[in-house]
């Protein structure tokens, strides 16, 4: 089985502090991480280092294709929400509830719906490794319903997820805990 | 996705106040007669150079637009993830911005060599020097702009970092503007090309740098 996502001795520091220090762990298809730890932890960091856009300072990261969503949003403010996300390919709007938003400009749309339409761009990646910063936030019960439904559907499709967050996610998550 | 991205930079730029930058180009050209008097002649003689410091001036405008935005939205993280090298997307927003910038530059060019009393028969090779000379300037806003992006107060420091940088366009720009037999074209033109093809990996540098 090859892994989507593999660390392997990694050591990160930030600002003079080490975040992770001799770092190792696999996602293979079908699993689900969650990464989990108090504020500060560096959990944000490691999905940047997964997604490569932090360097770390010595060890090896594997990574497959893969699709981020974070608190950066990276919509266009003025323009309708579909035409947005068709920037970036597209997003999966039913799947997240958006269908009947896809006219609004994405400068009105609530925290919630940010989320949703960051994470309906995950979906319509085809990205086999998604990383999720903190993917519940801001989230409705439904949503997070949705959410789970997604990540559910995405895994048993061999897909793989690694999630940042300080709350339990539904369904059947490994966990990683940082700042021990 | 390059393609795509010069549109989108095309279409931010004239969504936004793309009228600022000319506006304030016929501003300085504007105040210039009211600063040395209403001679004819004597504006006519300084024409060039004053256009060329208007140009230079307007150049400061979009700068905080260029980068910052996108890299505080998480933009420029997107497209890394996608594989778009930073030096491919400085280099599509260096011809992004001067599509928005340069052609608007030349129209309000015109119009101030009116108010200045060029001699018409300068005016054309004043528009193929200000041509060559703005995509130097573009690329040198653009690189800038990577170079401040998160800074604070970087307004006022992309301003004290691109007009010292900008002292070859505007000094050969304005010797091309009035001199008909020296090399200042010439030079001017190299001088943008080195610009144009430097900047994509300085400012891919940076811009790669800013990541935190």
């Amino acid at each position: 089985m090859t892994a989507l996502l593999r660390f392997e001795h990694v050591f990160c520091r930030r600002g003079g502090r080490l975040l992770f220090d001799d770092l190792s762990f696999a996602i293979g298809p079908g699993e689900a991480l969650q990464v989990v730890g108090p504020n500060g932890s560096g959990k944000s960091s490691l999905i940047r280092v997964a997604a490569g856009l932090l360097r770390t300072d010595s060890g090896r990261v594997h990574a497959a294709g893969l699709a981020l969503a974070d608190d950066n949003l990276a919509l266009d403010r003025e323009l309708p929400l579909a035409k947005a996300l068709a920037f970036w390919g597209g997003g999966d709007l039913p799947a997240l509830g958006l269908a009947e938003l896809a006219d609004v400009p994405v400068r009105l749309l609530s925290a919630g719906q940010r989320k949703r339409a960051a994470l309906a761009r995950v979906a319509a990646s085809r990205a086999p490794l998604w990383l999720l910063d903190e993917p519940a936030n801001a989230l409705d019960t439904g949503s997070v319903g949705l959410l789970a439904t997604l990540i559910e559907a995405h895994r048993a499709a061999g897909g793989a997820v690694l999630a940042a967050s300080h709350s339990p996610l539904a369904g059947d998550w490994r966990t990683l805990e940082l700042g021990r | 996705m390059i393609g795509a991205l010069v549109a989108r930079e095309v279409r931010r730029g004239f969504s936004g106040p793309a009228w600022l930058p000319v506006a304030f180009f016929l501003l300085v050209a504007t105040l210039v007669p009211f600063a040395v008097g209403p001679d004819g002649g004597l504006l006519g003689r300084i024409a060039g150079g004053i256009l060329w410091i208007a140009a230079l001036t307007a150049a400061l405008l979009p700068i905080e637009r260029l980068i910052e935005p996108d890299r505080a939205d998480g933009v420029l993280d997107q497209l890394a993830i996608r594989g778009v090298a930073d030096e491919s997307v400085a280099a599509a927003k260096i011809a992004g911005h001067w599509l928005s910038f340069g052609p608007l530059l030349l129209a309000s060019a015109v119009v101030g060599a009116l108010l200045l009393r060029l001699p018409p028969e300068q005016l054309p090779r004043l528009l193929a020097v200000l041509a060559i000379g703005s995509l130097g300037l573009a690329a040198l806003a653009v690189t800038v702009a990577a170079l401040t992006a998160g800074l604070p107060r970087a307004g006022a420091l992309a301003g004290l970092l691109l007009l010292p940088l900008a002292i070859p366009l505007l000094i050969f720009g304005a010797a091309a503007s009035g001199d008909r037999a020296s090399g200042a074209l010439l030079l001017e033109a190299a001088v943008a090309l080195l610009l144009v093809a430097g900047s994509p990996f300085v400012a891919g540098g940076a811009i790669r740098a800013s990541r935190t």
